[in-house]
């Protein structure tokens, strides 16, 4: 550890927090349907759309948009008519075009898996893109997705923030006009500007499939290249996560150096960051969103900290050999080293982004602990677009329950009273996690064909086990990618674990959002608990560790923690 | 949810064509004028105008005369650029403890000080353009004696092509090796045939 590392990790946070401001006044003009500068280019194509699908543009009077259970039908049905559609592509793309090297379509359970992992915004891949997928299902399949899972996310916050801003309303406004607008006017132009940057830095976008190089030596190369730049950069803003690549931002095409680098890990939280200042603007509560935002960071800055830190303990298979063991090299890149490959794990893992700079596998015990804890921790520090958001008020909502059991008040957040009914609502989301993690883990730990596909042995293998359905609950996409995920019991089993955590976490959060947004908007009181200060943050992040730590605990004992005090051992037995 | 049937095929599709088709499609032709060379994959040419390699991908380098990359675990061989991996072995992973004794133990011999970590363990993709400053460092008493060459001369060489952190912040120092070889190969030939 030195300064320069904890400069970086510290500026990487900052300016990414910073970013976010500027990013969510303009996001929330854009949930309002307000007039951004866009529109001479954009308004025409937005009419088209909304000509083709048949909705009523008007969708941002008072009457007019829908109540929480059309919102969420609308949400439902567009992520199954994505489903279906992405299945077809991957699953015929031998029958499709640009398909240079003559790929097969993939099999039913690996199409499955990867239509799932891509319109629940997951990115979770568990094949090797390179040798998997044709041109047209990277564009065409899988690019489109990086933004249409995203954006359905970013619409469920809007629509939460409508919520809270309601006095007495069903109207949430309309799950297709959101979807258009997020789409067209935040993440298309953003991600084009970021696209060509990426290129300029040296990303390769180019629709030839590969080149061969013929090496000093007198060797054969083959070099994969893809339009890689477009979908990187959406990738990253959209916090999907899925490389074009096998090895994801640790690949020099995708990641070339350190500039890249800082850029796609500011993208890959800065919207997450925007949504919460968004629904501030909102909601007209820019000092409870401020709050909101200082929590997220706080995780992140200490997550990054403590994986920079194990990352530099002493590596025991370099301690053993008498090499440099002051830096755990290991599934890392020289260019990146210890701190960015540390910030970018934590930002990763708590935005429920899931590209990597490094390989988590082969992090020390710790470090990968940490980063299957953030993800554990629910996907909302700063969480998946939108997701984090909708992620962040639920445990909002228990944080001030609590608070209200402990001095015997009806409690109140951002002006609602929350009742008996948003609690359990809540409860019903937050209680996925723990069942499909848990759950998919036991029965993956004692049986032969789950385990057939461990990398590692030992407490490092129950920590692949965890890590992958942590990663599929939490929508997040990371792995540690030892595990040979593509057979047919990971794929159905991380796919459905992948389904009840969007879906089932979403669904009720709408609930809560139409319950929410029927009652009248109340004033603070001197009797208000005060949501934006010092206290309100210490008492969410503890909610937000107990949510996590108590279930999790048991299960993080048996795996990262065990091999920490074994890595211990070793380096002290030399 | 009859209703909801129109505009949810409408949307998927139109906007599949949009942003899966005419997204990719757009930045291509822009970066293909603006950065052609980028867009191309970064890729180095020789004098006939064969492609040796990209800058940004790491290749296999065995003989005593060029720098040494670091391990790769790349497809099956390493430094497969068609198939990226790191090893994705566990800290306590009996089968990285030999690995990374046996690379150690051969590297022991050619300098002085411990074997840096990056030259013993494979990086995340399998395809490190990169070696450490301390790496290149220690092999320079070898390649100044293969090509009968001052050690000051190829000390010269390393730093033309290290890059230090971004804004002496963001990143670490690196030496690209397929730069310095081709620069070693262009101050001092080497006469050995070329395919």
């Amino acid at each position: 550890m030195n300064p320069q590392g904890w400069a970086e990790i510290v500026l990487t946070i900052a300016v990414t927090v910073g970013l976010a401001w500027p990013l969510g006044l303009y996001m929330a003009r854009v949930w309002k349907g307000e007039r951004t500068w866009l529109d001479p280019v954009l308004k025409p194509v937005e009419r088209l759309i909304y000509a083709g699908c048949g909705v009523k543009p008007d969708a941002f009077a008072a009457k007019g948009g829908q109540g929480w259970l059309a919102y969420a039908m609308s949400f439902l049905a567009f992520s199954i008519a994505s489903f279906v559609i992405l299945y077809l592509t991957l699953r015929f793309q031998n029958l499709l075009p640009l398909n240079p090297q003559g790929f097969a379509g993939l099999s039913p359970d690996l199409a499955f898996n990867t239509s799932v992992s891509f319109i629940t915004n997951t990115n979770w891949q568990a094949y090797v893109p390179e040798t998997t997928l044709s041109t047209f299902s990277q564009m065409a399949g899988l690019t489109s997705h990086n933004f249409l899972s995203a954006a359905a996310g970013i619409a469920l916050a809007a629509a939460v923030a409508r919520a809270f801003a309601a006095n007495r309303s069903e109207n949430l406004g309309d799950f297709w006009v959101d979807l258009t607008r997020i789409s067209l006017y935040i993440l298309l132009p953003f991600s084009i500007v970021i696209a060509l940057a990426y290129v300029a830095l040296g990303e390769p976008q180019t629709l030839i499939a590969n080149v061969t190089a013929h090496t000093l030596e007198g060797a054969k190369q083959t070099i994969a290249l893809f339009p890689t730049a477009s979908q990187e950069a959406i990738k990253q803003f959209g916090t999907n996560g899925g490389g074009i690549f096998n090895a994801n931002s640790a690949h020099p095409f995708e990641n070339p150096n350190a500039i890249t680098n800082l850029i796609e890990i500011i993208s890959m939280n800065v919207l997450s960051y925007a949504c919460v200042v968004a629904f501030g603007r909102i909601v007209l509560a820019a000092k409870e969103a401020r709050a909101l935002v200082a929590v997220m960071a706080i995780f992140v800055l200490g997550a990054s900290a403590a994986i920079y830190a194990t990352e530099t303990q002493r590596a025991p298979a370099l301690a053993a050999a008498h090499a440099d063991a002051s830096v755990n090299m290991e599934g890392k890149e020289v260019r990146f080293g210890a701190p960015s490959t540390a910030v970018w794990a934590a930002n990763t893992t708590g935005a429920s982004d899931g590209g990597v700079n490094g390989m988590h596998d082969s992090f020390m015990p710790l470090g990968g602990g940490v980063a299957m804890f953030m993800i554990q921790l629910g996907e909302m520090l700063p969480g998946g677009v939108g997701s984090g958001l909708y992620g962040m008020v639920v445990m909002a909502l228990i944080a001030v329950f609590v608070a209200g059991l402990m001095v015997g008040r009806t409690p109140e957040y951002l002006g609602k009273k929350v009742e008996a009914r948003e609690i359990k609502y809540a409860m019903l989301a937050v209680l996925i996690l723990p069942l499909a993690i848990l759950g998919f883990s036991g029965v993956a730990a004692v049986l032969p064909v789950a385990l057939k596909g461990l990398a590692n042995p030992g407490a490092h293998g129950l920590s692949e086990i965890l890590y992958a359905y942590s990663s599929a609950t939490g929508n997040n996409g990371s792995a540690f990618a030892g595990l040979s995920a593509n057979t047919p019991w990971w794929n159905t089993t991380l796919g459905i674990a992948m389904l009840l955590g969007r879906f089932a976490y979403a669904v009720p959060v709408l609930a809560i959002a139409g319950s929410l947004a029927a009652k009248p908007k109340l004033g603070a009181t001197t009797g208000t608990f005060p949501t934006d200060g010092p206290l309100f943050i210490g008492l969410l992040i503890g909610v937000i560790l107990i949510m996590g730590g108590l279930q999790f605990f048991p299960a993080l004992a048996l795996g990262p923690i065990v091999e920490h005090f074994q890595a211990l051992h070793a380096v002290a037995a030399r | 949810m009859l209703s909801q049937i129109r505009p949810a095929l409408v949307a998927t599709l139109f906007f599949t064509l949009l942003l899966g088709v005419g997204y990719p499609l757009a930045v291509t032709g822009i970066a293909h004028l603006a950065f052609p060379a980028q867009a191309a994959g970064s890729l180095i040419r020789d004098a006939s105008g064969q492609v040796v390699g990209s800058a940004l991908i790491g290749q296999n380098f065995a003989k005593s005369e060029y720098l040494h990359p670091r391990p790769s675990a790349a497809g099956t061989d390493g430094y497969d650029a068609s198939n990226s991996s790191g090893s994705n072995l566990g800290p306590l992973n009996p089968d990285l403890a030999k690995r990374i004794a046996k690379d150690t133990a051969g590297l022991q011999a050619e300098g002085a000080g411990p074997v840096p970590a990056d030259a013993v363990t494979t990086s995340a993709s399998g395809l490190d353009p990169d070696v450490s400053p301390a790496n290149a460092a220690r092999q320079i008493a070898r390649l100044a004696a293969a090509r009968t060459a001052p050690v000051s001369e190829i000390e010269k060489v390393i730093a033309d092509n290290t890059d230090g952190p971004w804004l002496g912040v963001f990143g670490q120092a690196h030496v690209n090796v397929l730069k310095t070889n081709l620069a070693l190969d262009a101050a001092w030939p080497m006469a050995h045939p070329r395919p």
